[in-house]
């Protein structure tokens, strides 16, 4: 039994999205502290949509995250379509999962190889790494621009979208830009097989913590908009419930809420999709997956990025599809489809890079008048404590340095996006 | 030639989309990296260094103790610039100047309100002295090139005064009040490429207001357009709040 006394004070943890600390003391050997702060400024997003038009909604939520801008964008529109009885077209289904699909790229091609593969590859950032190993770096730029141009092509841009709008869309790609994308992607495989290569080479380090896992569902495709929400505990629910899942607390140390479902605290991200929708992922993912030695379920949380570059294989291989279908049926121009009520309530929710997302309108006389948003971040907080204090005690052989340097690679690989996470709360709709 | 020029960024209440547009105007233009030394940005890297010559600034200052970190880097910095609608403006934070405080803290936090700082989100420049302004939600990934080309030849980036409506026409794009739509694009400074109406969408205001804006004019023509005093105000203030605010200060 180790009796050694330890201070981790991370202050403002790099290569994340937002502010967050990390703080773990240890004395004679006994875990005192152990927390995931989240110190970014709260900002207050569901008081600021309160008495605006729904028309708004997508376009003030979207700023909530410039990562996830698309699927901010997505939940709130769905949230309002649920609330004032819009039903989609199917092309705006299909040009909506085309655009999150650029999203879900551009995101995890950001935080596979810009945020975390630094750490594996003995650099401090991505900036040395272009010097050390140009191939990998100009790679990762090379998909993340086709990732760019595809949301660009669909609605004018990827941090903060432009074209989507409650029912459909005010612009649409023409078959030839489309086809020019079908062409890039197809091209992409290349790299992609590369970036398949390159992670299974990277020694992840070995932990394991069994949690709850919970994702979006559908029993036809790998989901990442609407569908139920389903655990790995067992158990769906219809999204509309999802108040019953999440079940938030305050904590002091952090302006984000903390959620629980059926144990202490649930994973949410691209290790929760794979492991409650591996049988709807694309063949090339799943030998994909193989390659990279992952299999459902997983229980390292490191793997969470290995799982992301999973999903990546499927995404080049699902908007291959996506396109070869609205090229089948040609692109119109569509009036996006209008409201059949200008009152009422609803749930969006979409599985964005870092897990589950919900938004909730409650809509009067075509104004927002009751907000709540609960953001993946949030609900990963009190996996990750867990996960912390499971680590420390495993590792407490090792020095100052390498713990710190473990633990920050532990919260990395969540790929936790801090300035999403920090206007969680607690609406009483009346 | 002197060594390359020492540049840090920094975050305050934002969703860091312009620091990623940054990211992503390096797609187009990885010689960047070879032209400045960017000893800080906490989103993409880990080392850290407190030497920097040019410090860009994302996020609006919206709580008390984000002011002696500006001012720190104010220091610091030779020339300080603001990167974006929440640093230029306050941007989408700021639509909650207008309501009260307390209740926007305790709608949010209920009866834990206290636990969280926070005050009225505003631009930088009402804390320091911003050197230049690089505007928009996100910022224009070629305005910022064009930017840091400015610095490094020893010039203030400049951005024009002139209203939207001007880009737009040369793009020869559609009015959208012709598609029953509502755009700011009159009274809101050019340099995106029209980007909004080109996508069939209006200005929001991003870029905040031209030198000599006609706010009456504007509204009588959203009223002309059918909308009612309330829609009108939720325009203008999803990214002017402040602006208007400081207008109908100086009467």
């Amino acid at each position: 039994m180790t009796t050694k006394s330890l201070k981790v004070d991370v202050h403002h943890l790099t290569r994340v999205e937002g502010h967050g600390n990390i703080v773990v003391d240890v004395q004679n050997g006994e875990l005192k502290q152990c927390e995931l702060q989240i110190v970014e400024t709260p900002r207050f997003f569901e008081a600021m949509l309160r008495g605006r038009p729904y028309s708004d909604s997508s376009h003030i939520t979207s700023r909530i995250c410039g990562i996830c801008a698309v699927g901010h964008a997505t939940a709130s529109l769905r949230a309002t379509e649920k609330a004032l009885g819009v039903q989609p077209s199917e092309q705006t289904v299909l040009l909506r999962k085309l655009n999150f699909h650029g999203e879900i790229l551009d995101s995890h091609i950001l935080h596979a190889y810009m945020l975390v593969a630094p750490d594996f590859l003995g650099v401090g950032s991505v900036i040395p790494l272009a010097k050390s190993a140009p191939e990998v770096v100009l790679r990762a730029l090379r998909m993340k621009k086709l990732a760019g141009d595809l949301c660009k092509a669909i609605s004018g841009r990827h941090t903060h979208p432009i074209a989507m709008t409650v029912g459909g869309f005010t612009h649409f790609p023409t078959s030839e830009e489309l086809a020019a994308l079908r062409e890039r992607l197809v091209a992409m495989r290349a790299d992609v097989d590369t970036t398949v290569e390159l992670f299974s080479t990277l020694p992840i380090p070995d932990f394991s913590r069994d949690t709850e896992y919970i994702a979006l569902h559908k029993p036809d495709e790998y989901c990442f908009i609407d569908g139920v929400i389903a655990s790995t505990d067992g158990g769906t629910w219809p999204t509309e419930d999802y108040r019953r899942v999440t079940n938030e607390t305050i904590v002091p140390h952090s302006s984000a809420k903390h959620t629980a479902n059926q144990r202490e605290s649930y994973m949410v991200g691209a290790l929760a999709r794979f492991n409650v929708n591996y049988d709807q992922l694309h063949p090339r993912a799943k030998a994909a997956a193989a390659t990279l030695g992952l299999k459902p379920k997983n229980t390292n949380p490191y793997m969470n990025t290995v799982a992301q570059v999973v999903e990546i294989v499927h995404c080049v291989e699902d908007a291959i599809r996506l396109i070869d279908q609205l090229l089948a049926r040609g692109v119109v121009w569509e009036e996006p489809a209008p409201p059949t009520r200008l009152s009422g309530e609803g749930v969006g929710a979409c599985d964005v890079p870092r897990g589950t997302l919900f938004h909730n309108y409650v809509i009067e006389d075509g104004k927002v008048i009751g907000a709540n948003c609960i953001i993946p971040t949030g609900q990963n907080l009190a996996n990750i404590e867990a996960d912390m204090r499971k680590l420390v005690p495993e590792i407490l052989d090792r020095t100052q340095e390498q713990i710190t340097r473990a633990l920050e690679m532990l919260v990395r690989a969540y790929d936790p996006c801090i300035s999403c996470s920090t206007h969680l709360l607690n609406v009483q709709f009346v | 030639m002197s060594a390359k020029p020492k540049v840090a960024f920094f975050e305050f209440t934002s969703c860091e989309g312009c620091q990623l547009t940054v990211v992503d105007s390096l797609q187009d233009h990885p010689e960047l990296l070879d032209t400045v030394e960017i000893v800080q940005f906490r989103e993409a890297m880990s080392e850290k260094g407190e030497d920097y010559a040019i410090a860009f600034i994302e996020g609006s200052c919206s709580r008390p103790s984000d002011e002696p970190k500006l001012q720190a880097i104010r220091q610091q910095a030779a020339i300080v610039v603001a990167l974006g609608a929440c640093a230029h403006l306050g941007g989408v934070n700021a639509i909650r100047n207008r309501m009260p405080l307390q209740e926007v803290r305790e709608y949010v936090y209920g009866d834990r309100a206290e636990w969280f700082e926070t005050y009225e989100p505003r631009p930088i420049k009402d804390v320091i002295k911003v050197d230049a302004v690089i505007p928009g939600c996100p910022i224009d990934r070629r305005e910022f090139i064009k930017a840091v080309t400015h610095l490094l030849q020893g010039r203030m980036p400049f951005i024009p005064d002139q209203p939207l409506c001007m880009e737009c026409k040369l793009k020869e794009n559609i009015c959208v009040y012709t598609r029953g739509k509502v755009c700011l694009g009159p009274i809101t400074l050019a340099g995106c490429d029209a980007i909004c109406p080109t996508y069939g969408d209006g200005c929001e205001g991003c870029r905040g207001l031209i030198a000599n804006p006609n706010i009456e004019a504007m509204r009588q023509v959203m009223h002309e357009h059918g909308l009612t005093d309330e829609a009108i105000d939720a325009k203008l203030s999803m990214f002017l709040t402040n602006q208007i605010m400081a207008l109908e200060e100086a009467g």
